[in-house]
Order: C-alpha cells, then structure tokens, then sequence
C-alpha cells in the first residue's frame, strides 16, 4: 500500500498517545481487533442491539419488501373486483379499505423505506467509512418505522383499516365523516414513518458532508451518493408540512379543534394544500434515489464514466428544488385563479428540463459505451422507456384544460404508475441485481433474472396501459365497481388478467432470491468490475466495512487504480472510530467516535411508538408518554466517561 | 427511443478490450453538443406547450359571463341535489341526479357541498370542478349537441362514490321550457284507491321525514325531492333504471343495492309496498 497523504501522515505521529492505533500492526492482527471492536454480538440481545448500517439496512430493506407484497396482494384484490362490471366480490367497505392500504403502503410503507434502506448500506460504503454518522439514530428510525406499518395493518386486520384514500381529504377523513379510529392509524402511521423517515434524512445529510474519505471532493463523489444527499434535503423539507397536517387531522379528530372545519372558521382546503406540499416532494423522494440507482448501474454495465456529471449533479439539484413549486397541480380541480394555476403549469412543465438533461446524459452514456445486457442493464433500459411514457402524459396532465378532464380518473392512474414503477420500481429491481452479490456475497440467477425482467416489464405495460384509454373514456378512478352499459368490462379484465402476468414477474424475483442466496454463484470483491469503492471491500462487507479506509484519487476509484490504492493509517482499533473531513475537499480534519451497539434505541423506539399508539385514543398519552420517551432517551445519551471524550 | 435502441446497437460492434477511462474527446465534444441541442429543444417545445395551454384555458374561462340559466347543484353522500331558482314566471324547483339544459345555451352551475369533498364532472361537456363544503364555487356547461350525457363524481367521497352519478339532458329551448313548467306544478294528487292507500303509506311510515312531495305534508329534506320522481330516468343516482320493478326492490332493500347508501330499509307489508310503488309511479 502506497503513497499515504500528508494530512493522515500528520494523524499517524499521534497516534499511540492513546488507544490501539493500526499503525504497525500485522494484517491478521489488525484484522481480529476491528472485528472485536466493531461485531455485533451473537444472540437475540445482539440483534436487537446493533447499529451496524448494513444489518439496519438489510432489516429494512427486507421489511420494506414484505409491505410490497402486502400492498401488491391488495392490488391483485383490487383487480379481481375491477374484473368485471357491477361485480359484487368485494364489499364497497372492504374495498374502499384495500385502495387505501395499497396506496398508503407502497407510498409510505415500501417506496420512500426502501429508498432509505439502500442509502443507510450504501452510502457509507460508497463514500469509504466504517458506519453512519448516528448509528443509534439510524436504529431507532428502523424501530419507529417498522411499529408504524405494523400498527397500520394490524389495524387492517381488525377491520380499522384506513379508508378515506392515501391522502386522506377533510372532511370525509375527519372528525364527522371519518368511521371509527380509522383515519386516527393513518395519521398517526404517518407520524411513525415521518420520524424515521427525517431521522435517516439528518444521518444521509451528515454522513455524506463530514464522514467521506480523504481525497473525496465534492466533484468525486458518486452520482448514486449526490442523488441520496439531495433526497434526504428534500425530504428535511417536505416531510414536516405533512407532519403538521396529520396531526392537525388528529387535533380535530381527538380533542375537537377546528383547523379543517368551514362551519367554524376553518378550511377543508388547507389539508390539501399542506398535503400536497409534502405530497408532490414525495414522488421525487422516491424518484431522485432511483435516477442515482441508473446512474450507478449504468457506467458499470456500458464500461464507461457516465456523460456529463456536472449536468447530472445539477439536475439532481434543480430537481429537488423545483419539486416544491409544483404542489398545486395537483388541485386545479379546486377551483384557483386562472394565473395561479398557469404559474403551476409552468413550473410543473419546467422540472421536464432537468429530468430530460439527465436522460440525454444517460443515452449518450450508452452511445459512447459498449453495452453488456446483463438484468440491471435491462431494468435500467425498461426504466428509460417506461419513464419518457410517463414524462409524457405527465407533461400533459400538467396542463390545466387537460387535467380537468383526466384528473381523478384511470388515466391519472396509469400516469403516477408509469412514473414511480417504471420511474423507481425498475430500477429498484436493477439495484437489488447489481448489489445483491455485495450485500450477500453471491451472485442472483442470471437467467431466471431475464426470465423477471420480460415478465415484469411485459405485464407492467399491459396492465398499466390500458388504464390511459380507460381513463379517456372517463372511467373515475377508485370505484369499486362501473356500469354493465358502461363498455369498460373488456378492459378491465384484460388489465385485470395482464396483472397476473406482472404478479408472476415479482413472485420469480422473490424466488430468484431465495434460491441464489443458498445456490447462487459466489461473488468475489468486486464481481461486475465496477469502479466506485463499495466493491473494494469484502462481500458480503466485514462488520468494519473496510480494514483500511481507501484514500480516493480520482472518480472512479477502482477504475483508475484497479490495484492498489492509497489508504488511512492512525485510526483507533480498540474503539469505534471514523474519519471526519472537511464539507468540500473532505481533508481529514479528526478522528470521529463512532456510537456502539446499544438497546436503547430499540426501547426509545417502543416507549415513542407506545405513545403514538395511545395518542390515537387520548390526549393524556402525550404527557405520560414523556416520562417513557425521557427516560428512553437519557439512558441512550448517558456519557460513557471515555477518555476520548476528554482529549 | 430511436436514440437509445441505435445507442445500443452501436455498442455492441465496439471491440471491448478498451479501459472504460479510455474516452475520445471528439466524441466527448459531439455528445455534448447532441446532449445541449436535445435540452434547448426540450426547452422549446414546452414554453410552446405552456402557452398553448394557458390560452385553452383562457378561452374555456371567457364562456362564463353569458349565461342566462343558473342551476345550483349540492353534493350529498351519495345524491345530487338540483335547484332551478326562482325566476319571473315560475316557483324554485327541487330535484335530484337529473338536469335539463337547453342546447346551445351556457348554464352557469353553482357548486356546493354540505357534507365531503365531491367533484361535479360531465365529461362531454366540461371539465370538472370540485365541490368543497364552504368554498362554493361554479362552472359554466354549454351542449351543442341535444342528448343525454352521464357524468359522476369524481373525488373519492366514501363508500358510495362509485354509484353517485348525474344526467346531463339537454334538449331543444321548447323541449326545456314544456319540461321547466310541468316541474313547476305541485305533484299530482292520488287518483286510484291503490295509489291513495300508497300516498298514505309514505306519509305515515316515516317516508316524509327525508323526502318532500310538494303539495302534500311530505317534506323532508334529507333526501331527494320526490314531487316528480316518475319524470326522471334513474333512481339513487343512476344506479338503477327508473322501473316499477327497480323502484320497488330499492324501496324494499336499499343497503343491498346500494351498501352504506344513508336511506334505511323501512319495512312495509308487500302490499303496502306495492301501494307505495304505484303512487310514486304516478308523480310525473
């Protein structure tokens, strides 16, 4: 190993005043004192205990799949009621219950957690760190969301599903029209994941600025990376406008305020509009981390640096920030001034620019490459097609005298669909093929993965196209059941068919996992000759991630120096310690403690979530939930009295 | 989509020993200039599309103020209630699901909601327009066409909002005017025995605390006006057609056709039923 930095040189003469440094020690040696210090212990308490990213990563990754499969099975209820005309399958009660769990689930439950997921493992691997900036935070945020979904569903069970839509408009979600504590666990299943969701936010944001490697710069870092800092401000951003309106809707739901209530003074607009506020970031929540997935796939698979990096880093950005100018456009049916609305067209047409530059970048990626059509490739493909369709209609359904035609019907359906499946879901799928071999150490079915990707792709097209001419024709958009006269039963059976096929698709993925992770050709380091720093690291990563943090030199780190590369000496090895660095240039500036395993996250989780729980059915649960919540959280932040703490 | 599938095509000629940081800096130049011309293309079309949009929708903004009839139209769980306001000649008139316009003439609509978000939605006609309970609002229909056009809810408003639909019928300005008169008239009185002993019936079993028939002591206002229910073409938001077979399951058993619907099964002897059928089969 060769040609350590001035600045790391400058930490190795200090090193010895304290703690077991890893300079001079042999690699065997060095070895077993970073797995001391960083494993997580055997047992129910360790697992319950850990803060290692890629366990809370991997749990939430597997959860968030699990809801996927919760939110698809209703979907597939869905179809089979839609299947034909004036079909009594499913109750107009219960169906009204499934839309809503679907909806609710995959947008709060799979797709915002899932993106979040794959940041905690990732990002601390791909900017060479050993954990995330708050590895307890990012614990109870895993707790805290996992409560929520479980409240949700469990409620579900006991027919307390929520049932007024995923977005819950006052005053049918209200105090007055709401049925039972049904919209009381939707609000307060927000709140769950809100939290967990701005907790993983803050560490992204943290992790990404302080915690890179030396020789990271800011025009170093990988566009997966860039895409995830970006989503993790717009969620800073978004998340608490939703916050504020579910618990305004508990407000008036429990102790009898008016915030959304005409007859006294207050609107049933407001909802809408602080919904949508957060509502229309949230697409790009999910969307921003998938464009990050392409951005990663894709150079690995043409073998070449991807086009215009600069170009991508800023359309990230001016994609976050337009996100927020875009709220309305999802209310013109509301009836707002015709400027207004026209100010909303325009903004919602604009953020097409920044969207558009990113696809141009990625085509001319794969016209200066040579492309290998291995599955992440085809998911990324099947993204890009699918996407322009949705980039299309949505182009469309921005304009105001089209909206209100198509607003509230199949075609809006198919539209949002076209965008977050094929826009994240594909190449969601495409990431979980690229980084499966790193996280597990083998290698999914290639072939059973081409056999996922045509399935998927094929049925995903056929289910969700026909919705576009479905809504057209002016079928609105959660009916529990339509006409005989109304001649949109053929179309609706095929759709309802063509889901099987999409079904089959998933159910071959999941498959595909279970027997590659026990069959699955064994991976090596760095199995698709890859170039960012994940892939410099055993797979699946030791619980110390790297035995030595890379020092980067260039872009495309494995790329430039597929050998050797430069690396950090003087860290601690006797205690959890990481390298903190400059915002910019990423200059080593000290050495940073990094949290131990602790089980206090996990009570801290359960006294928060028991006192969401009972907030839902008194007030007082605030003020005795605080003792619980204090408690919890003195004990996690009690001072460990370590001599670092002094130095 | 050409781009990308020749791209790809292109690709795979390429011989692939080369490094991947390998990278020709003509080529770099060319997809940098391909790349911006897309961009300032893309620009291009959409500043088009706003302002295409932005005049559309001001074209379809400068029909209202021409209008010579005002409807008031009140969402319900899961009915629309229909008023015709009073004007020189004639009394306000109340009716339900059913609206009659005169063809080639706009009709102003006044939207209002008493209870959730509802959306006002004919698409052969308009585009829609949201009912929000304390924000009336309005919107203008104009049919060039005579015809009967079937619109529907369109914003989620619970159990029912698939069974919440409207006729549009818009016929010739004579047509409009025969049909305004005879709504003006109070209902007919019974004529048969049958359909007094229906009349008495209604009036005694708890029909008329939710529905009103003009010119009897009937006169809820729960439910919708009943004065000249045998003129309209559906029952219960065009759920069923107007029959006296659909009327009479709908009276005898509403939850079963229309689950959740807030009218209750009442229950009536099958005579009295078949009274009450009759008599509301006579309301034209």
């Amino acid at each position: 190993m060769s040609g350590i930095p001035r600045k790391t040189a400058e930490l190795k003469q200090h090193g010895g005043l304290n703690g077991l440094r890893d300079t001079g020690l042999d690699e065997a040696e060095l070895l077993a004192c970073l797995a001391r210090t960083w494993q997580t212990s055997k047992g129910l308490y360790g697992w319950l205990a850990t803060v290692d990213h890629k366990l809370i990563g991997r749990r939430y990754v597997v959860t968030a799949f699990l809801f996927l499969v919760l939110a698809g099975l209703s979907a597939l209820a869905i179809r089979f009621q839609l299947a034909a005309p004036e079909a009594g399958r499913i109750s107009p009660d219960l169906y009204n219950q499934l839309f809503t769990m679907h909806g609710t689930t995959m947008m709060f439950l799979f797709a915002v957690p899932v993106m979040e997921a794959f940041a905690v493992y990732l990002v601390p691997l791909m900017i060479g760190t050993r954990n995330v900036a708050f590895p307890r935070l990012n614990a109870f945020s895993y707790w805290i969301y996992v409560s929520g979904g479980l409240m949700i569903w469990v409620a579900f069970a006991l027919n307390t599903g929520a049932d007024a839509g995923w977005f819950s408009y006052v005053p049918l979600a209200g105090p007055d029209y709401g049925i039972g504590k049904r919209p009381d666990f939707w609000a307060q299943m927000v709140t769950y994941t809100e939290v967990s969701a701005l907790a993983v936010a803050v560490e992204i944001i943290a992790t990404v600025f302080k915690l890179r490697t030396p020789g990271m710069t800011l025009d170093r870092i990988p566009l997966y990376v860039w895409s995830v800092l970006v989503t993790a401000f717009v969620i800073l951003f978004a998340m608490p406008a939703v916050m504020i309106s579910s618990t305004m809707l508990i407000l008036d739901r429990l102790v009898g305020t008016k915030f959304f209530d005409p007859a006294a003074g207050g609107d049933a607009l407001l909802w809408q509009h602080l919904f949508w506020f957060f509502g229309h970031p949230e697409v790009y929540i999910i969307f921003i981390p998938a464009t990050g997935f392409v951005s990663a796939i894709l150079p690995t698979f043409v073998r070449r640096p991807v086009f215009g990096y600069l170009g991508i880093v800023l359309s990230l950005i001016a994609i976050g920030f337009l996100s927020f100018g875009l709220w309305v456009h999802h209310m013109f049916a509301t009836g707002l001034p015709q400027l207004g609305e026209s100010f909303f067209t325009a903004s919602s047409m604009m953020i097409a620019i920044p969207s558009g530059v990113q696809i141009f970048c990625w085509i001319a990626t794969i016209w200066g490459g040579k492309p290998i059509f291995a599955t992440p490739l085809l998911f990324v493909l099947g993204f890009i097609f699918t996407f322009v369709i949705g980039g299309l209609t949505g182009v469309m359904v921005a304009s105001v005298p089209l909206d209100l035609q198509v607003h509230d019907t199949y075609f809006v359906v198919a539209h949002f669909h076209y965008v977050l499946v094929g826009g994240a879901v594909f190449p969601l799928l495409g990431a979980v093929y690229y980084w499966f071999p790193k996280v597990t150490g083998r290698m999914l079915s290639e072939r059973l993965g081409h056999w996922n990707f045509w399935l998927v792709f094929l049925g995903f097209n056929l289910t969700f196209f026909p919705m576009h001419i479905l809504g057209l024709q002016g079928m609105p958009r959660r009916v529990y059941t339509y006409p005989l006269d109304s001649g949109w039963g053929g179309a609706n059976l095929f759709i309802s068919l063509s889901s099987l096929v999409l079904f089959a698709g998933f159910a071959l993925f999941f498959l595909n996992m279970l027997l590659s992770l026990r069959n699955g050709r064994v991976a090596g380091e760095n199995p698709w000759d890859a170039s960012t720093l994940e892939w410099a690291t055993t797979s699946p990563p030791q619980s110390y991630d790297f035995a030595h943090l890379p020092v980067v030199t260039h872009r495309e780190p494995l790329w430039a120096d597929p050998d050797t590369f430069p690396v950090v000496e003087g860290l601690r090895v006797d205690a959890r310690e990481v390298l903190g660095g400059t915002v910019a240039d990423a200059v080593p500036q000290l050495r940073v403690p990094s949290a131990d395993n602790s089980i206090w996250p996990l009570l801290s989780a359960i006294a928060v979530g028991g006192t969401f729980l009972a907030s839902i059915y008194t007030p007082w649960a605030v003020v005795w939930g605080a003792i619980p919540v204090s408690i919890g959280f003195i004990c996690w932040f009690w001072p460990k009295g370590e001599p670092e703490d002094e130095e | 989509m050409l781009v990308l599938a020749t791209a790809l095509f292109r690709g795979r000629l390429r011989e692939a020993s080369r490094s991947p940081l390998q990278i020709d800096s003509h080529q770099e130049r060319r997809l940098g200039i391909a790349v911006g011309s897309a961009t300032a293309l893309t620009v291009l079309v959409l500043t088009a599309l706003t302002i295409g949009s932005f005049f559309a929708g001001k074209s379809i903004a400068s029909l209202s103020g021409s209008e010579v009839i005002t409807i008031r139209v009140t969402g319900h769980q899961w009915w629309w209630e229909i008023r015709y306001p009073k004007i020189a000649s004639s009394q306000e008139v109340v009716t339900a699901n059913e609206i009659h316009i005169p063809v080639g003439e706009p009709v102003r609509v006044k939207l209002d909601s008493l209870d959730v978000i509802h959306s006002f939605w004919v698409p052969s006609l308009a585009g829609k327009r949201d009912l929000i309970p304390g924000r009336p609002s309005e919107l203008t229909l104009i049919a060039d066409k005579p015809g009967i056009y079937r619109g529907q809810c369109a914003e989620f408003c619970g159990y029912q909002h698939a069974h919440m639909a409207i006729t549009v019928v818009a016929e010739s300005r004579e047509a409009f005017d025969a049909w305004r008169f005879g709504q003006d008239a109070d209902a007919i009185a019974p004529a048969s025995d049958e359909e007094h002993r229906g009349q008495a019936a209604f009036l005694g079993t708890g029909c008329a605390l939710c529905h009103a028939i003009r010119g009897t002591p009937a006169g809820g206002t729960v439910g919708p006006d009943l004065t000249h229910i045998a003129n309209r073409r559906s029952l219960a938001a065009d759920t069923l057609a107007m029959t006296p077979g659909a009327l009479a399951a709908w009276i005898a058993d509403p939850q079963s056709i229309k689950p959740g619907a807030k009218m209750p099964s009442i229950a009536l002897s099958a005579d009295d039923l078949n009274a009450v059928v009759t008599y509301l089969g006579s309301l034209e």
